[in-house]
């Protein structure tokens, strides 16, 4: 049973503001019946064409998203439509007095849906986003097969809510939920969107001697690499370092796990990142 | 609030006979029934009848019973052994919709080299037969198929398996997950192809924490706990005597109440189904038109998602389950449903009803009067489910 709050209940069994408005101004729709939760926003604006003065939902999907959908609702009512693009997904949260992690991606089809209108509203660009059927305007590459998602919108949501695991992504977007087979290009993309931050300081130094490569890469796979994989519920040890050459083994998750190739070649960037470009990291049995 | 349990695949209620029975064994009869006194002796005589008892249940000698912790340690105990036994064999076959005690023991075993078949099923969750013996070769270690679904309730014809995998595997062991099956069908080992078989307590109204693998007579079998010599070298450790005395108990109650399960019970889970297909337009029963256990009904709505009815019966008190994966964590429909092919506009708005001997003919009227408005009003609230309701 999930560990909801009193405030995610209550707006799930007496949610606001269900229904459809007949002369809407702008209507978002996310999601899809496959995807297993979608929601339809319609808004109502003031004669100025403004201010939202009235907002309604159709949802589809768990108790959270039910939830989700009338605490947005709630929180644009009132706002221009400036105010109410500047929501975000954690602020749906907060309104809920949060959300369990496995469910932060209910917040995040609110946020969507109320871009997706405002956007059709303006006549300007449609925001990509997993509901397949917009014109895509930001088409990015589709990282995710199974639920559709593409690089732009997952780099965009691992920045906003400063995502650094595989397994937060698939909570906060589904991406990686089903087949798992894009887990490890979800990976890269964490790497890249915060490596961007924690690399700036460590920057690959010119010249190694012998002794202090070896450091070095231990310092990396330490500090840089393990930590990443403890979060997925993984590890790995450094077997031997002989010349460029790093030989490691996976422990726990990482071990016998299908994507493991693609772990030490992840493992391989890094080092190559960090450290010196010749490193070639090679997985053993031990 | 009168709670109203419909979830009995998941887990059962204690029968309260059972507990009596297993009671005195905590705090007065505590003894190791390994130990050489009459302390321990006591213990180990009904440890004894407990093993007696459930070779009852199963058409079994009682040397065939070996007492494990639950039905997972039972699953990955047959598998691991058929592997030791024949390490020259490199094949697996199981099938998409088992428990993930079978089917992740066989995902990893396939990273470690081993081929592994999955057989697939039709719609209505049954197995291909033919598949099957195409796939069975003397490579086979072991198939691996449960005697019926924990989600679907779909039976498989277990003895036709078997015939199968002794004619064309030459050899390779067959092993039965029989957790869901045990107690609520009639089985009988001593006319059956079954090497080995898991049961696990707690679906059959004993504690959890105790199960059973039941390896047949001159079946070779390697132990993957070891250390002390008891279940005649089969598993290490001290016997969880209590719950093994509550096994016992459980399944020689299972005997007597099996006739009640096949008539009462199965027309109590009869009527609910009739009954919600009539008044819940788009609703479909998974496994439907496949033999099934008596107890269960997993039954699909459109347009609205399992985990939202789920907690608005759990507010009239009725609890069930859901076979959407909102509830488990994980964001597809269940593994069975996806096997099945159960399209994703039912799959999401599954629920699972299991019935056991407690629940009453009051429990299903509740069901049957609280359960449609339910839906109704997440159709409402869909906006799937109002393109559907002003059709
Ligand atoms: S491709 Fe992302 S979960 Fe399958």
């Amino acid at each position: 049973m999930w560990d909801y709050t009193e405030k995610v209940r209550e707006h799930f069994l007496n949610p606001r503001n269900v229904g459809d408005i007949p002369d809407a101004d702008a209507v978002g729709e996310v999601g899809s019946l496959a995807c297993g939760d979608a929601l339809k926003l319609y808004i109502k604006l003031d004669d100025a064409k403004e201010r939202i003065v009235d907002a309604k939902f159709q949802t589809f999907g768990c108790a959270s998203a039910i939830a989700s959908s009338s605490a947005l609702t709630e929180i644009i009512k009132g706002k221009t439509l400036d105010e109410a693009l500047a929501t975000t997904n954690q602020e749906i949260a907060d309104f809920l007095g949060g959300l369990p992690e496995e469910k932060m991606h209910c917040s995040v089809m609110g946020q969507e849906a109320l871009e997706v209108a405002i956007a059709k509203y303006r006549g300007g660009p449609v925001p990509t986003h997993h509901d397949h059927g917009h014109e895509e305007v930001e088409p990015g590459e589709i990282v995710c097969k199974c639920f559709g998602l593409t690089d732009t919108f997952l780099k965009k949501v691992i920045a906003a809510n400063k995502l650094t695991t595989a397994e937060q992504v698939t909570h906060f977007t589904k991406a990686g939920g089903a087949c798992g087979g894009c887990i490890p290009k979800i990976k890269e993309l964490i790497s890249e969107v915060l490596g961007a931050q924690p690399t700036e300081e460590r920057k690959k130094p010119e010249k190694l001697t012998n002794l202090r490569k070896m450091q070095l890469i231990q310092e990396t796979l330490e500090k840089e690499i393990r930590p990443l994989l403890w979060a997925d519920g993984g590890d790995l040890e450094l077997v031997d370092i002989s010349g460029s050459e790093v030989q490691i083994a996976f422990r726990k998750a990482c071990a016998g796990c299908a994507s493991s190739g693609n772990t030490a070649k992840f493992v391989e960037l890094k080092l190559r990142d960090l450290v010196a470009d010749d490193i070639v990291v090679q997985e053993v049995e031990g | 609030m009168k709670e109203i349990y419909m979830d009995n695949n998941a887990t059962t209620k204690v029968d309260e006979a059972v507990f009596e029975e297993m009671r005195p064994y905590f705090c007065d009869l505590y003894g190791n029934p390994s130990s050489m006194h009459f302390f321990g002796g006591q213990v180990q005589k009904k440890v004894d009848e407990a093993r007696n008892r459930v070779a009852n249940l199963l058409g079994a000698s009682p040397e065939e019973i070996v007492f494990t912790a639950c039905g997972t340690e039972s699953d990955n105990a047959a598998i691991r052994s058929a592997i030791e036994v024949h390490p020259e064999r490199r094949h697996i076959i199981t099938t998409r919709v088992e428990h993930p005690a079978v089917l992740t023991l066989c995902r990893n075993l396939s990273k470690r080299g081993y081929r592994v078949t999955e057989l697939n099923v039709d719609g209505e969750g049954r197995l291909d037969l033919n598949e099957l013996r195409a796939a069975v070769d003397e490579d086979t270690a072991i198939v691996s198929v449960m005697w019926a679904n924990n989600e679907t309730g779909v039976v498989f014809p277990i003895e036709e398996v078997g015939k199968i995998v002794k004619e064309k595997g030459k050899g390779a062991f067959f092993h039965t997950d029989a957790v869901q099956a045990v107690g609520k069908i009639p089985i009988n080992m001593a006319a059956s192809t079954v090497d080995m078989l898991s049961i696990s307590g707690h679906k059959l109204h004993a504690p959890k924490g105790i199960g059973v693998l039941y390896v047949r007579k001159g079946v070779p079998f390697r132990p993957f706990m070891v250390g002390g010599h008891q279940e005649h070298n089969r598993r290490a450790g001290t016997e969880n005597t209590a719950a093994i005395i509550a096994l016992g108990k459980a399944c020689e109650l299972a005997g007597q109440w099996m006739e009640d399960e096949n008539t009462r019970v199965k027309a109590m889970r009869d009527r609910l189904q009739t009954t919600l297909l009539e008044l819940i337009p788009r609703s479909r029963i998974n496994g439907g038109q496949a033999e099934r256990l008596p107890n269960t009904l997993s039954i699909a709505f459109e347009f609205v998602e399992g985990e939202a009815i789920l907690m608005l019966l759990s507010e009239k008190g009725i609890c069930a389950s859901s076979g959407s994966a909102c509830t488990s964590g994980s964001l597809e429909p269940s593994h069975v449903l996806r096997a099945m092919g159960v399209p994703f506009t039912c799959a999401h708005g599954s629920i699972r009803f299991s019935l056991s001997r407690f629940n009453t003919d009051e429990d299903i009227e509740t069901i049957i009067r609280e359960l449609p408005p339910v839906v109704r009003r997440l159709r409402e609230m869909s906006p799937f489910g109002r393109e559907f309701l002003n059709a």
